[in-house]
């Protein structure tokens, strides 16, 4: 008696040994959120509750923040992480609704690159603030400006 | 079914004023004047509100958010889920009553 052959599935795809993007997206989502909740509420207080609340934000005050590492690290990871966390989720809705695959392959495009500028444009934000601009005038800037 | 409709509603407002803020905050590397002339209507009663408003989604999401995450990671996180859905609105009251009153005063003054 001879042995049956087999024939090997015809699958449409061999599994793919490839990095799974969706299960990291996933694991991104909570990941992020867990730090998110620290550097949100953090930031939420001492711009919305501490002194002043909202009335104290403007030019100088951002100045002062930011005359301080710790803010540009916590700005700058609040940053990255909440604007890839919306965009991933964005992804996720538009990948939900959008059942046309023109329309879908534009709204991805879209999500894409407002996210790419917007982290390109914040970061360069940061890091090449000017707490006291040339010929500003000196009740607009952080008291620091004034010193010789 | 409601947790995920509000997550989600929450999540893509969020996003959106996300986009105003980098822009508006962006206004820093303009000019004193012209990021004091934008942040200045965050001041006024109806920008007030929808701080409170926003407040309000975002601590939603939040809470609820870390909710999902307990689910999905916490062995018995999936036979609670509705027990932490009311903690959740139970934080979320009191995140909002410590919040609400002071944020309030600083827009309308008192
Ligand atoms: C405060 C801390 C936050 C936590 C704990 C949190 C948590 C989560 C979690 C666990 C998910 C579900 C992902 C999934 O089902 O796979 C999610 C979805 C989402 N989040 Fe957040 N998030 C936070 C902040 C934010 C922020 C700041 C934004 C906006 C920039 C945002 C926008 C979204 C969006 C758009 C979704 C997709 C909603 C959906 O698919 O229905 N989240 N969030």
């Amino acid at each position: 008696m001879t042995t049956e052959q087999v024939e090997a599935p015809r699958s449409a795809r061999v599994a793919r040994r490839s990095t799974n993007f969706e299960k990291w997206g996933w694991i991104y989502m909570r990941a992020s959120g867990v730090v998110l909740v620290v550097l949100i509420f953090g930031h939420l207080f001492v711009n919305l509750v501490a002194g002043e609340g909202v009335n104290a934000i403007d030019f100088a005050f951002v100045a002062g923040k930011w005359a301080n590492p710790f803010f540009i690290v916590w700005d700058t990871l609040l940053l990255w992480l909440a604007l890839l966390h919306g965009a991933n989720g964005m992804r996720t809705i538009t990948n939900d609704y959008a059942y046309n695959p023109t329309i879908r392959r534009v709204l991805h495009w879209a999500n894409g690159l407002s996210t790419a500028m917007l982290l390109l444009l914040g970061t360069l934000v940061i890091y090449t603030f000017d707490p006291c601009p040339a010929g500003a005038s000196a009740d607009l800037l952080p008291s620091f400006c004034a010193a010789p | 079914m409601w947790s995920w409709v509000l997550h989600r509603i929450t999540g893509v407002a969020i996003y959106f004023f996300l986009l105003v803020h980098i822009l508006d905050t962006a206004l820093v590397r303009v000019s004193p004047e012209a990021y004091n002339a934008v942040i200045n209507t965050y001041k006024t009663p109806i920008m007030g509100l929808g701080e409170a408003g926003l407040v309000a989604a975002i601590g939603f999401h939040a809470l609820n958010g870390l909710r999902i995450i307990l689910i999905d990671f916490w062995s018995v996180g999936t036979k609670y889920h509705r027990l932490m859905f009311w903690a959740v609105i139970a934080l979320w009251v009191v995140l909002l009553a410590g919040f609400l009153p002071r944020h309030l005063m600083h827009v309308f003054g008192g």
